[in-house]
């Protein structure tokens, strides 16, 4: 095919997924000429899963993004159809958000924003190949002969490179959702030298909600007064619509114990590996084969479709099989499919093979982001996109990288962890995976990132004029706190502690001290407090804040100190062109990962396994070595 | 790794008279005051750097004395690794310098790795360039032995009981962790009744841990000791010998009333109680003195027998009767005189009588057969410590014994003090996710005694023992 010069740019962003949508916006809004190509224009912001958004470690993920100034915090705030915050009783670090989304609206909003944003070229296109010239990125060139040119290019291709859906014993080249595969590209990318390894995934069947009785399950609605994931979201009115809860049954474990021969998994037909945390249900039934039932959430695809999601139902048995399970469920008796469930099979990106920004190490300008890089879910996908968005404009604009460490965000974690350790399954955020969890709570996402994100040129002087008020009333209400004191004669008071059954106050103390007191609320007490000129209510947000500073000092105290000792590691450097070969001393084990991974600090190579505490060491005497020959003194 | 305060002992151990703990990094000053007592009552902050003061180290838990020691104060940069350096020189036996490492660790600063005291020199810009070459030597040969200690340590029991409880933590941990990550599945749920009587167990097996390491005798107040035998057979002069032969006599042990009649030796760095020292000085004659019924009683109470021999002489009725009521207990037959030419010993009925007992042929007068006998008595030790922090190493390694066991005391209480924050967060109805920083802590630290701490660990046992999945 005749090939033409059909644009230049200073990004391109090949997919609009999760991923490709943070990334070309944060590009485009940093104020680069960003393309962003889809397959489809109709699959922009698909959820091809699950229609939910959040939960424990995403939400954290989705309130730092938003933080950041991406987008999905807005999105899904403007698209909800029902919000809960989940592990409210399980302490303040852990509390997560988690909405049901109205799928085609927030695909809708999201075109719109895409549609809408300055410097932004949005395109259908199939990418096949990716240009490279002397370890630089060039451009790319479409199925239909145009050839865009670009020093960054930014994957965030999904599920979609050499995707195969498999049902049953039926399988074929296929992207999610009956969208088409990306099969060139994958070949395009072994070409220039990446490295891919094979991961599948699958969904469950989406039903018919009019063929469901929801009398026999149990109603899971949402919380009353709802919570938004965006810091700047205006509250939204919103009538929400509620979940299902139902239960296999002892027939559905026979039928698919009866089945199992037919099944892709076990006849050895699916090759990549799959989530642990995602397992399908033939898996369950397998592995925890006393469990006598499992649950199932039936969760509506959006308000105005009957379609529902049949969470805990995920699967690759042929459809004949998937609807005689599906009709042993309680309250599904009668059900019909209107999708059925499916496994696919794709390629990904080695992830150790990227540096921190996500950038390929040794292809320049190639960017790789989402699930293509290994990992599950829509959260983790925007965040890796934001960040390689953001890191191809700062390389676009000649500025040093940016990058988010452990003790910053789940986002720093969540890249760390790819990129230093690697994954051997789709990779999952987790809360548990985060060292410094108290300190990355999802209330605080604004405190860590906001400033950051302003540097960087991604949040906009409402969402900063917005956070730099909130901050203003949290350090008044503290100080307000900490000076009010109270002593045993405030009858009041001592009202207030009885009712709460807390003990009486024998000396006089701060009304910041005495809400550290497990048993009082920040509502508790604000009525002891003189205000010079009152406000009728402290904002909740603000009061979340001082309640929680007060009641978890100590504990944040502990974390900040292992915050400062891990970044003394963190901030020393390693050159990149640092040659392990001729460093004397290192085993052979550690010599070999530092070669082929190339950390950045000496904190993230001590993360790298077969890497001992000895080798750090001589790492920290080969720098201070080196440094001393390169300013030609003794080091005097 | 960088930057903190770090400790050692920077002397070979259970070599020459005096044994040197050194601590180096910004809170020296701290650990001075917290585990030294000057005996000229001037507080640390008056101190001149560069001075030596005299004084006692004392536990920073309950103030009890360690050792009398020479405290040197060497203010930052003017020092070694240009950091705040302290240094205690203590009694050189192997007790004094391992409870003052004890003592300084407690006082909340870490080991030092291999070498790290060259390379903080090096990075201070204290040595010179052609030095760092021989500093990434040191780190490299001291890591390697380090690693063969490691080693020996992962097989016996301890790094079994260790892991037996680093899985119990895991369990309460993946439970909780996964009750946290995935709130929507059905999973049995921990009860806090549930949750104190698991973290009450843990606790519990760390004490004992700590117990041992702490109480075992060996470690703390030496192996009672009897030399038992008949007259003339040569045990006063025995005594004499091994009295001439120890390097260090080890300081009186607060706590432990030490007898007008004992004597407290250090051989082969094992440290021995011998019993009726005064008894056999006077009479010289044990058995005579007290007779046999009375010197069984005495072998009974004993953790460790040297029953002596004349090699000259017949085995006696007597002899035998005592020789066979030994049993299991820990004893070494020594056949004195073995330089004298007349031998009467009928070397197979000895055998027949003391069966697989180490018998060594020895002259205390010339001074024969010593290093034996030391060597015999470091086994003997080392096979009866089973169970606590020596079980599984290698008596010839001394030194590392050392240093590991001050590193599993240090990270041991460490576990135990994060449990204990458990158990005080439980009373205080903490949620889980407070709860959970101190079981990792305590898990991490028990790891690193046996050489594990993986996170990958906690998603495993999640994904191993509960069913999840959307």
């Amino acid at each position: 095919m005749l090939e033409y010069l059909a644009g230049q740019y200073d990004v391109i962003v090949i997919g609009a997924g999760h991923a490709g949508c943070e990334a070309a916006l944060a590009a485009a809004r940093m104020g680069c000429k960003t393309l962003i190509l889809t397959i489809s224009w109709d699959n922009v912001a698909l959820m091809p899963c699950n229609p939910a958004i959040g939960g424990p470690a995403k939400g954290h993920l989705v309130r730092e993004i938003d933080a950041l100034g991406g987008q999905m915090g807005l999105t899904i705030d403007a698209t909800a159809i029902q919000i809960r915050m989940l592990n409210t009783g399980k302490g303040p670090a852990v509390h997560a958000l988690r909405a049901q989304a109205d799928k085609k609206k927030y695909q809708q909003y999201m075109i719109q924003v895409l549609e809408h944003q300055q410097n932004l070229d949005v395109r259908q296109a199939m990418v096949e190949s990716i240009r490279v010239e002397q370890g630089q990125v060039q451009g790319v060139l479409t199925q239909t002969g145009a050839f865009f040119a670009a020093p960054n290019v930014v994957i965030t291709s999904g599920t979609y490179l050499k995707g195969r859906i498999i049902i049953g014993d039926l399988h074929y080249p296929g992207g999610p959702n009956g969208y088409f595969p990306s099969t060139e590209l994958a070949a395009s990318l072994r070409d220039i030298g990446v490295q891919l390894g094979r991961f599948k995934t699958g969904t469950p069947a989406r039903v018919d909600g009019r063929t469901v009785d929801f009398t026999k399950m149990v109603e899971q609605p949402g919380d009353e007064d709802p919570l938004n994931f965006s810091f700047i979201s205006p509250r939204i009115e919103r009538k929400q619509i509620s979940c299902w809860l139902t239960y296999t049954t002892e027939e559905t474990h026979q039928i698919i114990r009866d089945n199992l021969h037919r099944s892709p998994l076990y006849a050895g037909v699916i090759e990549g590996t799959g989530p642990r945390y995602c397992p399908s249900i033939e898996d369950k039934v397998v592995r925890f084969a006393d469990k006598k039932s499992h649950q199932v959430f039936v969760e509506p695809e959006g308000a105005n479709t009957h379609e529902m999601y049949v969470q805990g139902m995920s699967t690759s048995l042929p459809e004949d099989i998937q609807l005689a399970m599906l009709r042993s469920i309680i309250g599904m008796e009668n059900v019909k499919i209107i999708r059925p469930g499916y496994a696919i099979e794709y390629d990904y990106v080695v992830p150790t093979q990227l540096k921190l920004s996500l950038e390929h190490q040794t292809i320049q300008g190639l960017f790789t982001a989402g699930q293509v890089n290994g990992t599950s879910g829509y959260e983790e996908a925007a965040a890796q996109g934001i960040i390689a968005g953001i890191n191809a404009a700062c390389r676009a604009q000649g500025k040093e990288p940016f990058i988010l460490k452990r003790s910053d965000a789940y986002i720093g974690v969540l890249i760390d962890d790819l990129v230093t350790k690697g994954t051997n399954e789709p990779y999952r955020m987790l809360t548990s995976r985060a060292e410094y969890r108290l300190l990355l709570r999802q209330d605080n996402a604004d405190q860590r990132l906001t400033q950051i994100g302003r540097t960087i040129g991604l949040v906009d002087d409402i969402r900063y004029e917005r956070f730099q008020r909130k901050m203003d009333r949290v350090g008044q209400e503290k100080e307000l706190w900490s000076k009010t004191f109270v002593t045993p004669g405030n009858a009041r008071l001592q009202e207030i502690l009885e009712q709460k059954q807390s003990s009486p106050l024998t000396k006089g103390l701060s009304l910041f001290d005495l809400l550290r007191r497990p048993e009082l609320t920040f509502d508790d007490l604000h009525s002891l407090l003189e205000y010079d000129e009152a406000p009728e209510t402290v904002d909740p947000e603000v009061a979340e804040q001082v309640e929680i500073s007060a009641k978890f000092e100590g504990y944040l105290v502990k974390q900040q100190a292992q915050v400062e000792r891990f970044n003394k590691l963190e901030s020393r450097r390693l050159p990149p062109d640092l040659d392990y070969a001729s460093i004397g001393g290192l085993s052979t084990e550690a010599r070999q990962k530092l070669m082929a991974r190339r950390p950045e600090s000496l904190g993230q190579a001590s993360r790298i396994s077969g890497v001992n505490p000895a080798d750090i060491s001589i790492l920290l005497v080969y720098l201070e070595q080196r440094r001393r020959r390169d300013n030609g003194g003794n080091g005097e | 790794m960088v930057g903190d305060t770090i400790a050692a002992v920077a002397t070979a151990i259970g070599e020459g008279g005096i044994g040197i703990v050194r601590v180096s990094g910004p809170d020296a000053k701290e650990v001075i005051k917290k585990v030294f007592l000057p005996r000229y009552g001037s507080s640390v902050d008056s101190w001149t750097s560069h001075t030596l003061h005299l004084g006692h180290v004392i536990h920073p838990d309950d103030g009890h004395v360690i050792d009398e020691v020479l405290c040197a104060w060497m203010a930052g940069p003017r020092s070694f690794t240009t950091e705040d350096v302290v240094e205690f020189h203590c009694h050189g036996g192997s007790v004094p310098v391992r409870e003052t490492l004890n003592a300084v660790l407690r006082a909340g600063v870490r080991l030092a790795e291999p070498g790290e005291f060259a390379r903080r020199a090096f990075l201070g810009g204290r040595l010179d360039l052609a030095q760092a070459e021989a500093i990434i030597g040191i780190i490299r040969s001291k890591t390697r032995d380090g690693l063969g200690a490691a080693v020996s340590q992962l097989e016996g029991q301890l790094s079994r009981r260790i892991s037996k409880v680093r899985n119990e933590i895991l369990a309460v941990l993946a439970h909780l962790e996964a009750l946290i990550d995935f709130p929507e599945e059905d999973l049995p749920d921990i009860t806090p009744e549930r949750l104190s009587k698991d973290v009450q167990s843990i606790s519990t097996e760390i004490q004992r841990l700590l117990d041992r390491s702490q109480t075992g005798r060996v470690l703390q107040e030496g192996w009672r000791t009897v030399i038992a035998g008949r007259p003339n057979v040569g045990k006063s002069s025995l005594l004499n010998a091994l009295l001439d032969e120890q390097r260090a006599i080890v300081t009186d042990i607060p706590g432990t009333t030490r007898d007008a009649i004992e004597e407290f030796i250090e051989i082969g760095g094992i440290p021995l109680r011998l019993v009726d020292t005064a008894g056999i000085r006077e009479t010289e004659d044990l058995v005579e003195k007290i007779g046999v019924e009375k010197t069984r009683e005495y072998m009974e109470k004993a953790d460790l027998v040297l029953y002596v021999l004349d090699g000259s002489d017949g085995l006696s009725n007597d002899d035998e009767e005592l020789l066979r009521s030994l049993q299991d207990r820990p004893s070494v037959v020594l056949v004195n005189k073995s330089d004298l030419t007349v031998r009467r010993l009928d070397e197979e009925q000895l055998q027949s009588v003391v069966g697989d007992k180490p018998v060594i042929f020895m002259s205390a007068k010339e001074g024969w057969g010593l290093e034996e006998l030391a060597a015999q008595i470091r086994r003997l030790v080392y096979k009866n410590e089973a169970g606590s922090v020596l079980s599984g190493m290698d008596p010839n390694e001394s030194r590392l014994d050392l240093i590991t066991q001050a590193r599993h005391r240090e990270a041991l209480e460490r576990a135990q003090s994060h449990v204990l924050s458990v158990k005080s967060g439980l009373e205080m109805a903490l949620s889980p996710d407070f709860l959970t920083i101190d079981l990792k802590a305590a898990w991490e630290a028990l790891g690193e005694i046996i050489g594990e701490t993986v996170g990958e660990d906690i998603l495993d046992k999640i994904f191993s023992s509960f069913c999840i999945g959307k």
